[in-house]
């Protein structure tokens, strides 16, 4: 079968801005953009000159509305197109993207809550797309968002997750460390299980809905934890970064 | 790639697949459903078990893990093998 079309647009980098040591958050302007659902990704094609291409796909960090998209993309050390990303790519510079695609892993304020959010690493770009949305919207859904990093220095949106939290509106986010924590530090220090499901998120009787993005083993062992304290399956949506997804 | 639970780490989403379910069905098939043709279950496309590669995409029933839809992708174009059910 021959492909039909889904056009691959031409995108211009208009800053990048460093997020932690391994990620950056790239700003693009894409003249022809159609907007997008939080949750949603872009397929990025980069183009040697020899003709040789690769293509990823990553996550819109930026609600809809925005002029422009921002994708927040992790250095990993054998990713031939994150390592481009990360380190070559300079604010002017030209490259492809479709989208938006993916219409299954996606929130608006329209379908209600409460939510569960849960992110490892930077499984939080989704997340945040969705809790820039509800804050742009000024909703009150409850939103509850776990977030698992190695370290203090992986956080991604640290300082915009804090104020958002802050504006008592409703979204409470919970951090949790899971290889060395610094001085002070009074949250958790573990990966993510039952008990710390129990504590931070909505429980099952007020059936909320679950986004959990982040690495494979992350995710599956999450879903899995859900459903067995009574969350029901079909409000558990789940995306899978396979087995590099970072710093969870 | 297994991890200490002897789950496959490398099994990705349906939904990741978005963008060559979209150059072969022409529409976002993410949302639609399918059933499996072994065990019944009725799932979104999104949330099939994806497992890819060079030469294309796997996506079985996150059930019981039977084939439920195959794209194959190459320079003639993609060819697909479906088993299951969809319902666009």
């Amino acid at each position: 079968m021959r492909a039909s079309p889904i056009p691959w647009l031409s995108a211009e980098v208009q800053e990048i801005v460093p997020e932690t040591p391994r990620v950056k958050t790239i700003r693009l302007a894409v003249p022809t953009w159609r907007g997008h659902l939080p949750g949603q990704h872009v397929d990025v094609r980069l183009t040697a000159e020899d003709g040789y291409q690769a293509q990823r796909s990553y996550s819109i960090a930026s609600p809809p509305g925005e002029d422009g998209i921002a994708l927040t993309v992790e250095r990993l050390e054998d990713g031939e197109v994150s390592t481009f990303l990360t380190g070559e790519l300079r604010a002017g510079d030209r490259i492809e993207l479709r989208g938006p695609l993916g219409g299954y892993f996606t929130w608006t304020v329209e379908q209600g809550g409460p939510l569960a959010l849960v992110a490892g690493g930077s499984g939080v770009v989704p997340l945040m797309a969705m809790a820039r949305h509800r804050a742009a919207q000024a909703s009150r859904i409850p939103m509850h968002l776990l977030c698992s990093w190695r370290t203090a220095d992986d956080v991604i949106y640290r300082d915009e997750l804090a104020r958002l939290a802050g504006r008592g509106d409703g979204l409470k986010l919970t951090h949790t460390l899971t290889r060395s924590a610094p001085a002070g530090w009074r949250g958790y220090t573990r990966r993510i299980d039952r008990e710390m499901l129990l504590e931070v998120l909505t429980g099952p009787d007020a059936r909320p809905l679950a986004y959990v993005c982040g690495p494979t083993s992350m995710v599956e062992s999450t879903a899995t934890l859900l459903v067995s304290l009574g969350h029901a399956p079909e409000r558990i949506l789940t995306e899978r970064f396979g087995p590099t997804g970072g710093s969870s | 790639m297994m991890g200490p639970s002897g789950e496959d780490l490398y099994r990705l989403d349906g939904n990741g697949a978005a963008g060559v379910l979209q150059e072969v069905f022409a529409v976002e098939m993410t949302t639609a459903s399918c059933t499996c043709p072994a065990c019944g279950r009725v799932s979104a496309v999104g949330a099939l078990h994806l497992y890819g590669g060079a030469m294309g995409s796997v996506l079985r029933c996150p059930n019981c893990e039977t084939l439920v839809l195959c794209i194959t992708s190459g320079p003639a174009g993609h060819f697909i093998e479906l088993r299951g059910i969809l319902h666009v």
